[in-house]
């Protein structure tokens, strides 16, 4: 029997049209027509052709942000990802301490993010923090306002302490899915514990760590708040991150044409990122479909 | 409107994308299509492919205007190319 198409439903969608277009598309053109122009303010606009675009392609401060962009949500994706999925394996299946386990996991997701950074910019001072405090006695030499590597390394334990967690309840949420008939099988065929993993725990999980990755790296590309917090993008600008950039551009230097330049870039790049993400999953989803 | 800050070119950018998108609409209505899988091993519809030339023609741009040192119009027949070659063969 032949399906009628029916389209009319869309219709139904109009009001969510309605309030993204008043909430994103409006603003996103206006960023589009300040990224081709030049104000000095009074909302006098002089028209600056591709200017900006191309003074941003060929400036290293761009390329600088956008490396140690790069190169934090590369670090916390490695350590989170194996983190999150090690502490899901070791938590209980069930029972009490399964509930306990799960409440103590989502305790640090439930922080906002400026009391994360605040709490880790006081942990880390050697002078009151206990952190700063222990390492400063242990007689190594840690001081994340001047030394670089040492705002580095607070940045990345604080992410890696606020969103781990997330990881693993995702990663612990797909394992739980998985049938005890798929151990049972393994056991009779005397798997060893990590092709239990390899081929039975990892392929299930496939799906939740794809969202996992998705969810941490898109938070990760734009965190602003808590480096801002613990660092102010500092040592110099060693913690600052492609955000921290762009509103000092914006907002410190009120440069709104350049601003709007590097935000439609920075746009670009987090929409390929999510597309090529988006099409992963529902491949996959269509593949295990089949 | 002044608070937009609306030039020409910039208008005509988001005419041009708005007729694509009402053409491709008309399109889906008048002629109804199935998924196709492609160089890319996805599945993709018309609009799925409409989405990936504008942001890879976006991305053609950026790059010709970093490492060309040839007139904007240059970037625009490569993306056109591209287009065509995403409509073939994606």
């Amino acid at each position: 029997m032949e399906k009628t198409v029916n389209q009319k439903a869309w219709f139904l969608v109009l009001p969510v049209l309605l309030l993204v277009a008043f909430s994103a598309v409006i603003p996103l053109m206006t960023v589009v027509n300040y990224s081709v122009q030049d104000t000095f303010g009074n909302n006098q606009f002089y028209w600056a052709g591709l200017e900006w675009f191309k003074e941003l392609l060929e400036s290293e401060r761009l390329h600088n942000a956008l490396g140690r962009q790069i190169a934090f949500s590369m670090i916390i994706l490695a350590i989170e990802v194996p983190l999150g999925i090690f502490v899901a394996l070791n938590m209980p299946k069930k029972g009490f301490w399964a509930s306990v386990c799960l409440v103590l996991m989502a305790l640090p997701l439930l922080i906002p993010w400026n009391v994360v950074g605040t709490i880790w910019q006081i942990f880390g001072r050697v002078d009151i923090g206990l952190l700063g405090y222990t390492l400063d006695a242990l007689g190594i030499a840690y001081n994340y306002t001047q030394d670089s590597f040492a705002a580095w390394a607070t940045v990345v334990v604080m992410d890696v302490w606020h969103w781990t967690s997330l990881v693993a309840l995702l990663a612990y949420a797909g394992l739980q899915s998985i049938p005890d008939a798929y151990y049972q099988a393994a056991k009779i065929d005397q798997a060893s514990r990590w092709k239990v993993f390899r081929y039975i725990e990892l392929p299930k999980m496939q799906g939740v760590l794809l969202i996992a990755i998705l969810l941490r790296f898109m938070d990760s590309f734009m965190i602003y708040t808590e480096p801002f917090v613990v660092t102010g993008g500092g040592p110099g600008n060693a913690t600052t991150f492609l955000s921290i950039d762009l509103v000092k551009m914006a907002l410190g230097q009120f440069d709104l044409g350049p601003a709007a330049a590097f935000s439609l870039m920075y746009f670009l790049v987090i929409l390929l990122i999510s597309w090529v993400f988006y099409t992963v999953m529902t491949n996959l989803d269509k593949r295990d479909g089949v | 409107m002044a608070w937009m800050a609306w030039t020409l070119p910039t208008a005509i950018f988001f005419c041009t994308i708005a007729c694509l998108l009402v053409l491709f609409t008309v399109l889906a209505i008048k002629y109804p299509e199935t998924p196709r899988m492609g160089v890319l091993r996805i599945e993709t519809t018309r609009g799925d492919r409409l989405f990936i030339t504008l942001l890879g023609s976006a991305f053609i741009n950026l790059a010709w205007l970093g490492l060309v040192s040839a007139p904007q119009w240059g970037a625009l027949i490569v993306c056109l190319v591209y287009a065509a070659a995403v409509f073939r063969w994606v």
